[in-house]
């Protein structure tokens, strides 16, 4: 069973400043629990792609950083939230290249990629959650 | 003691009255007047307040029963930092729930318990205060400290290291109009060089995402059309597995580190590195 242990952090994402932050956040924390370098940077560098898809897609949003503990392991995980217009084709905006902005459209698959978990719910209108962790 | 575990339960019975004069109460001070919080932000952070404070503050004890209610009013005071709240108004958004809950003890409680009550609750929201305003200190702390790194990323030259090679250290966060600055400066210079090389070096960036990715492309395009061609050198061993995974390709000749680029560099301009250092002799240590 995954118990989130300690304190977690509501951060909000309103502008590249906060992209920042949220990297930065996340970074401290994976060094916190322990991950290792390369661990370390998959994490922050798959927030800073969600982050930044929250800011330009959703419309802002904010992200809630969580330890979780299962069994010996540590881990992080991230949810990120917004009440933006939501992904009408989640299966085509999760493909390598596919952009509606002019983007890379690396993000979403990459930042699966680069995680343990990913989980992703999007409603039309409604707006985007998505959910992802890795382990020590 | 019974009186605390009245208030406990007349505010939870009162709690979106008490809520709503509370915001009403906040709106007058002006807390809204900014712009950088909603009015339904505002309601749901005094709403959740009351709820914590319903089940922690008003029993006897120590802080150590406080978490909850800390932790809440910990990341109110910091997100109210960031978006640039001075520190009265910080701290008066729980300063301002006094006058409601008086009003609410005043009719519900008996004129024995009011004074006891009111003392209590006064202490109570005091600490709290101060606790505000002491988070919101140190989070403008952490607001200075990062902004002492940003300017320090912003002194980011265009280094000439030979005839028509020229070196672009970056450091720090490239997600930003700086980045655009950065890579104009680079076009500039290999214009006013007639530079044939540019070695960009990433060494000092800590995170390589798409953004940065799609920078980097767009410059070595861009220095392509100009007649340069750039080399990208300092990709860090974990940054390259993240790029992998991240499906990134920079298509562009990529070294360890500098000295290697440059190494590269010469040989690609005709140019050879001699020592003129006499050849050490066998057998001196
Ligand atoms: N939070 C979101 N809300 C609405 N749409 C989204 C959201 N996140 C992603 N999308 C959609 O999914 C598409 C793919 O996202 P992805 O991050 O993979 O690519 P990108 O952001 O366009 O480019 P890149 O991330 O490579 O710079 C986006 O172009 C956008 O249409
Ligand atoms: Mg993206």
């Amino acid at each position: 069973m995954t118990v989130p242990t300690g304190r977690d952090d509501v951060m909000s994402i309103r502008t590249a400043d906060d992209v920042v932050r949220v990297r930065q956040e996340v970074r401290s924390r994976a060094l916190e629990i322990g991950l290792g370098l390369v661990d370390q940077t998959k994490i922050v560098t798959a927030a800073s792609e969600l982050a930044r898809n929250t800011l330009d897609y959703g419309g802002g949003g904010e992200v809630r950083i969580e330890i979780v503990q299962n069994g010996g392991r540590r881990g992080v995980r991230l949810t990120f939230e917004d009440n933006g217009p939501g992904i009408a084709d989640i299966e085509l905006a999760m493909k390598d290249g596919y952009s509606s902005g002019k983007g890379l459209g690396l993000g979403l698959s990459g930042a699966r990629r680069l995680s343990n978990e990913f989980s992703i719910e999007s409603t039309p209108g409604v707006g985007t959650r998505i959910v992802i962790a890795r382990w020590t | 003691m019974t009186n605390e575990k009245d208030l406990s339960r007349i505010v939870t019975d009162n709690l979106g009255e008490v809520t709503r004069e509370w915001v009403v109460k906040l709106k007058a001070d002006g807390t809204l007047q900014t712009g950088r919080i909603k009015e339904s932000e505002l309601e749901t952070e005094c709403r959740r307040f009351l709820e914590l404070a319903a089940s922690e503050m008003f029993k006897p004890g120590d802080s150590a029963q406080l978490g909850p209610i800390h932790d809440m009013l910990g990341s109110l005071s910091r997100s109210r930092a960031l978006q640039g709240f001075t520190p009265s108004e910080t701290s008066n958004f729980v300063l301002a729930v006094k006058l409601p809950l008086f009003e609410l003890i005043g009719r519900q409680l008996g004129p024995a318990e009011q004074a006891q009550t009111m003392m209590a609750l006064t202490a109570f929201i005091d600490r709290l205060a101060l606790f505000t305003i002491e988070t919101f200190q140190r989070s403008r702390e952490e607001v200075i400290i990062r902004q002492q790194r940003e300017i320090a990323e912003l002194s980011t030259p265009v280094v000439r290291l030979w005839g028509g090679i020229l070196a672009l250290p970056l450091i720090g966060t490239l997600d930003s109009e700086r980045t655009q600055v950065v890579m104009e400066n680079l076009l500039q210079s290999i214009v006013e060089y007639s530079a044939e090389i540019a070695i960009i070096d990433i060494t000092g960036v800590p995170t390589v995402d798409t953004l940065v990715a799609q920078h980097l492309l767009k410059t070595v395009a861009a220095a392509r059309l100009m007649g340069a061609d750039c080399l990208i050198s300092g990709i860090r061993p974990q940054i390259a597995q993240t790029m992998v995974h991240l499906g990134v390709e920079l298509n562009v000749v990529s070294k360890a580190s500098l000295a290697d680029a440059l190494a590269l560099a010469f040989q690609r301009v005709g140019l050879r590195v001699i020592s003129t250092a006499p050849e050490p002799r066998a057998g001196l240590a």
